[in-house]
């Protein structure tokens, strides 16, 4: 079927904002952090954003070379 | 219940009544100011009536202010605000060519009246693991969606009928899944977005008798934005989305700086001698979704567009899906 290596991106971009989420919401969002005593929500969020935004360059360099493997011959092409 | 549904028959009979009787006139309008475009993709010069923004943005307001009328609340006024101003956004722009940056800066500032109207939910859910709070981050999420939902079904409005019959499609994916967790209000203010898209279909497909213009397609963008964080579902807009998603990401990744297509110099799809479409292998030419379907060899205009509702289909599936999973936990 045309553009079936298009359907399988779209399903393991689908899987990667799935796993994703499930990173965030179960690993990452219950870490506090404390021992700075009026700056600890502050620099609670600003650590959190901070790995949120890793995991977002991180997910685009996956895709990027998802794209690269699955596309390879038709971008050669 | 039973009023809800009589209400959204009404809203979604406004809705694709208005686009559907406006746009012919709009077209002689457009015709007759000299406002038209070559199209490309058809062997004779062909010229296109363009932007036919006006008369989505017409199909849009009618119908949310009658929604406004029977249940006003702030997620409506905030829906017609953003819509509007994406508008007129885009319509600045199909009268002037603006830089590559212009769009997604005055698209963040057309995403103000869902903050200042306050009706936003800063927590983001995720199927089977749950939501997280992101009380700050949230605020730059909207600021960042609106711009990115626009910019997206502009990109994709590259052949006769392809943004429209999209939006039909993944704004009815959407519809269903606001049902399916039990966002009924906000589900019926989604409705106008697949009517109105479906409606302009009709003149939009191939071969088109009016182009949306960036008008158009900011207007159906910005309106999608608005209802996926309105109705707390940003992650499954995005998943019903993925298609047009995938043809920005292409895009960006291929030329590496934001930029409008139009000052893209090296074609990514040229044509056969008998007028199909064909993916370029030109190497400095950006990757885009179409030159990826086109890579197995030449299609006709129209068999591309099937290709890419399909994918539509296949992606508001999954968005389907997704709104299922909304409802477990592991």
């Amino acid at each position: 079927m045309k553009g079936t290596p298009i359907f399988f991106y779209i399903f393991v971009m689908w899987a990667l904002i799935i796993g994703g989420g499930g990173l965030l919401v179960s690993i990452i969002a219950p870490l506090s952090i404390h021992g700075f005593g009026k700056l600890d929500s502050l620099i609670d969020s600003v650590v959190k954003a901070g790995i949120a935004m890793v995991l977002v360059v991180l997910w685009i360099l996956v895709m990027s070379k998802i794209k690269n493997w699955i596309f390879h011959k038709q971008i050669s092409h | 219940m039973l009023d809800k549904t009589i209400v959204g028959i009404l809203i979604s009979a406004i809705a694709f009544v208005t686009v559907y009787v406006i746009t012919p006139g709009l077209i002689n309008i457009l015709t007759k100011r000299n406002m038209v475009v070559k199209d490309f993709n058809k062997p004779t010069a062909i010229m296109v009536a363009r932007p036919g923004g006006p008369s989505i943005l017409a199909g849009i307001l009618a119908s949310e202010f009658a929604l406004y009328a029977f249940f006003p609340s702030n997620e409506i006024l905030a829906i017609i605000i953003t819509t509007s101003l994406a508008f007129l956004v885009g319509f600045a722009d199909d009268r002037k060519v603006l830089g590559g940056w212009f769009k997604p800066l005055a698209l963040a500032g057309s995403a103000a009246p869902i903050i200042l109207l306050g009706v936003y939910y800063p927590h983001l859910a995720f199927p089977l693991f749950g939501s997280v709070s992101i009380p700050e981050l949230y605020l730059g999420l909207i600021i960042f969606m609106i711009p990115v939902m626009g910019n997206s079904i502009n990109s994709i409005d590259v052949l006769n009928g392809v943004a429209s019959g999209f939006m039909t499609i993944a704004s009815f994916a959407l519809t269903i899944c606001l049902f399916i967790v039990h966002n009924y209000d906000i589900a019926l203010a989604s409705l106008p977005l697949g009517f109105v898209s479906l409606a302009f279909y009709k003149y939009h497909k191939v071969p088109s008798r009016i182009f949306p213009g960036d008008s158009g397609a900011l207007t159906l963008g910005a309106m999608y934005g608005t209802l996926a964080i309105v109705g707390h579902v940003e992650v499954i807009a995005a998943i019903a989305l993925l298609p047009a998603v995938i043809n920005s990401f292409l895009f960006l990744s291929s030329v590496k700086r934001i930029i409008e297509h139009r000052q893209i110099k090296a074609k990514p799809v040229v044509h056969t001698e008998d007028f199909r479409l064909m993916a370029s292998d030109d190497k400095s030419a950006p990757v885009t979704l179409v030159r990826l379907i086109l890579a197995t060899g030449p299609m006709t205009e129209k068999q591309v567009g099937f290709v890419i509702f399909r994918l539509a289909l296949f992606s508001a599936a999954l968005a389907i899906i997704t709104a299922f999973m909304m409802g477990i936990k592991i």
